[in-house]
């Protein structure tokens, strides 16, 4: 089997360039890719795309990245309550492109698996139509949505191995394995690395081809963003 | 009139045995409280879970297991996990039975608008434009009218619309409404202590009022 293995993080991103398109997995804080995220802040890069679900929150996930000002574009579903994101936002520095989330899960799945565009209902007769193909299958509308794929894709797993096979916890394993797909590049960071034999067959969530390097990540600290508790 | 609570304890009456399930975040996640036992329903929440259980006990709470407004929960049994392409693919695809949603407009011909607004900024829908995009059965639960007392059933939604003739019904504080096909709020129930009169005062759109209109029938107060 092929190694895939870098040492960590800082290396994995080692050979990533200003104005570079970056997918970053999670949703909300669940399953994002922190030491990834960790290595590009010791970085000085600058004018990048990230296509993420969200914006992490100001000190924490992508929020990082927004803080430091590395990002020209961001790409996401839904971006919440995130103040430094609204600054950049408001003052012109930093752009927004909104997707409903499953178009945007969906465009990426599309990227991976090589179909450049499919129709979807979701949008129809909304401003997310705008300057968009509209046609009618079964009496329905549906709009055409085209393929997202990027240089780099960065996710996170629960366990893998130096092939690169994953296997996800949970709910973090949302947008991280469509991501996996879509990316030129793809870094996949776990909890627990290990030996080629190990994972069962049977339990893999992502195949080893679709990752080009992997590492174990380390204080993992898995912040929650609305802890809840029975009453 | 009713109480958040209440408005959800009434929708909790028209989930039936064997649904699949997807509650909104506001009202519409209340209803869980308020089934009965013996009733088998499954929970989606489209990050990835289909299952969801009640909070979790402290000592249980789990980062890697979140609903989709990022608050921890629990999985019941014969839960099954998934990814989020595979989340709208059971909404988009009509796997999904019933759907109940919160809105800030709702027009006579069953468009809603239910963006997230804040600081007059729009921040996004996340996934409920692909939800009212469903073949699922698309109900609404919500206040009759704003804060400042203008209505929220109109003639036409006057905020972004997340989706076209969708609502099927819409479960108020003053009261049940279906929308006709041919456009148009029926008044199907009307809430304790609430006339007619206040209804028509209350809605801005076109309301169908046909025989005599029923006073809710209610439970215990909470």
């Amino acid at each position: 089997m092929i190694n895939k293995t870098v040492k960590d993080g800082i290396e994995a991103v080692s050979d990533i360039e200003n104005g570079a398109v970056i997918l970053i997995g999670g949703f909300g804080l669940c399953g994002i890719p922190e030491a990834s995220i960790n290595a590009l802040l010791t970085t000085n890069l600058k004018d990048l795309t990230c296509i993420s679900n969200n914006a992490g929150v100001d000190d924490f996930g992508v929020g990082l990245l927004i803080k430091q000002h590395m990002l020209r574009k961001l790409i996401a579903s839904y971006v919440g309550e995130n103040l430094e994101f609204e600054k950049q936002y408001t003052a012109g520095t930093l752009e927004l492109e909104l997707i409903p989330q499953g178009t945007l899960a969906e465009r990426i799945r599309a990227g991976g698996a090589g179909i450049p565009a499919f129709y979807t209902p979701a949008g129809i007769g909304t401003h997310v139509a705008d300057g968009k193909e509209v046609r009618e299958f079964d009496e329905r509308l549906f709009l055409l949505e085209r393929w997202i794929k990027a240089d780099f894709a960065l996710i996170k797993a629960w366990k893998g191995d130096t092939a690169g096979n994953l296997i996800y916890k949970g709910t973090a394993r949302n947008f991280n394995p469509l991501m996996a797909t879509a990316g030129k590049i793809t870094i996949a960071e776990v909890e627990e690395l290990v030996p080629v034999g190990e994972l069962d067959p049977n339990q893999i969530h992502t195949p080893g081809i679709y990752v080009q390097r992997i590492f174990q990540g380390n204080n993992y600290e898995k912040r929650i963003e609305n802890k809840t508790v029975r009453k | 009139m009713l109480s958040k609570k209440q408005i959800a304890q009434r929708i909790a009456s028209e989930i039936k045995d064997g649904q699949y399930i997807y509650l909104g975040i506001g009202i519409p996640t209340l209803i869980a409280n308020y089934l009965p036992e013996q009733l088998q329903v499954v929970f989606l929440s489209e990050n990835g879970l289909l299952g969801i259980g009640p909070y979790p006990e402290k000592e249980d709470m789990d980062p890697d297991i979140i609903n989709a407004s990022k608050e921890t929960i629990s999985m019941v049994k014969g839960s099954s996990l998934f990814d989020s392409a595979e989340g709208f693919a059971m909404i988009r695809g009509g796997h999904i039975d019933l759907s109940i949603l919160g809105a800030l407009e709702v027009s006579e011909n069953g468009d809603i608008s239910n963006w997230k607004i804040s600081s007059g900024l729009i921040k996004g829908v996340g996934g409920a434009l692909d939800l009212v995009a469903s073949e699922a059965k698309l109900y609404v639960a919500m206040h009759h009218c704003h804060k400042d007392g203008s209505s929220k059933l109109l003639k036409h939604c006057e905020m972004p619309i997340t989706g076209i003739k969708c609502v099927q019904k819409i479960f108020t504080d003053l009261g049940v409404f279906t929308i006709l096909p041919e456009g148009g709020f029926k008044l199907c129930e009307r809430a304790p202590g609430v006339t007619i009169e206040e209804i028509k005062a209350k809605t801005e759109g076109r309301l169908v009022i046909k025989g005599e209109i029923k006073e809710m029938e209610f439970f215990a107060q909470d």
